[in-house]
């Protein structure tokens, strides 16, 4: 019998996630869909999430946008600059247009604004890895 | 000082995020308008807004209601750094969805948390505060709303 899990997981995309709430990180970090990637680690601010970047080399990052020290636009753009290949799907309560449209010109690949639900999260998630 | 309208969308901010996070809708009361700063809860997570207006959004609630909402979100931390972490997200999330109405000018800060029920929440002098109560399953809180 195929473990359709096991088969997912056999992908081997490496998952980092950048927020500086804990609550959202282990919120996003128990999504149904992320079960197929591995989480490299977690980041609470750009600065954290590029030294992170660095060390763990991950295919698929969720990215808060209004974080300290460095937010997450410019982060997405040094990422992305790093690995054009890499896929980002920026979680943020930002919710005006031009901010989602500034985030997907430097290299995000969807957005996501909260509050979400787990249904929103899991489309999300499936919409960005495909 | 806020217009009517501009109001309404804190109120749906604050009505959506109790839905949608905390799969159970909250009862916004009235919103009233007072001079100063009203009292505030044990917890408080502050939102420093600047850009084409300023001054300050801020959800004051109690351990007990933020402990309910925690579990409501599948959490098992009910910490006290949990905690602040709770209120400074919700008012995170109720301020950056503003700029769904405000803009791309309506710049909100990363929040800071207080605690205690006499915190020093920074206030711009002779600015009126507009309060939005929020009761939630036996709980009250508040989001205030002070800008220019």
């Amino acid at each position: 019998m195929v473990n359709n899990k096991a088969v997912r997981a056999k992908r081997g995309l490496k998952l980092m996630i950048v927020d500086d709430s804990n609550i959202m990180r282990r919120r996003i970090e128990r999504s149904q869909q992320f079960e197929e990637l591995e989480l490299v680690g977690t980041a609470g601010n750009g600065e954290e999430a590029i030294e992170l970047f660095k060390r763990t080399d991950p295919d698929v990052v969720t990215m808060d946008l209004t974080m300290p020290r460095m937010d997450g636009i410019e982060c997405i753009g040094r990422l992305v600059a790093m690995k054009p290949a890499v896929r980002i799907l920026v979680i943020s309560a930002l919710a005006d247009k031009a901010t989602a449209v500034e985030a997907m010109e430097r290299g995000a690949n969807g957005f996501l604004n909260k509050p979400f639900t787990d249904r929103q999260l899991n489309e999300a998630i499936e919409e960005l890895m495909r | 000082m806020l217009h009517e309208q501009e109001l309404k969308t804190f109120v749906d901010g604050t009505t959506n995020f109790f839905e949608v996070a905390a799969q159970q809708p909250a009862s916004i009361g009235s919103p009233y308008l007072m001079e100063g700063a009203p009292t505030v809860h044990e917890y408080t997570g502050v939102i420093n807004i600047s850009g084409k207006r300023e001054g300050v959004v801020y959800f004051t609630a109690p351990k007990a209601m933020l402990t309910v909402l925690l579990m409501k979100m599948q959490e098992n931390d009910f910490s006290h750094e949990t905690m602040r972490d709770l209120v400074g997200e919700v008012a995170n999330t109720i301020s950056g969805n503003a700029r769904r109405d405000f803009g791309h000018d309506f710049v909100i800060s990363v929040p800071s948390v207080l605690t205690g029920e006499r915190p020093d929440i920074p206030q711009k002098p002779g600015l009126r505060s507009f309060i939005i109560p929020i009761n939630w399953r036996s709980h009250s809180a508040k989001l205030v709303v002070s800008l220019t």
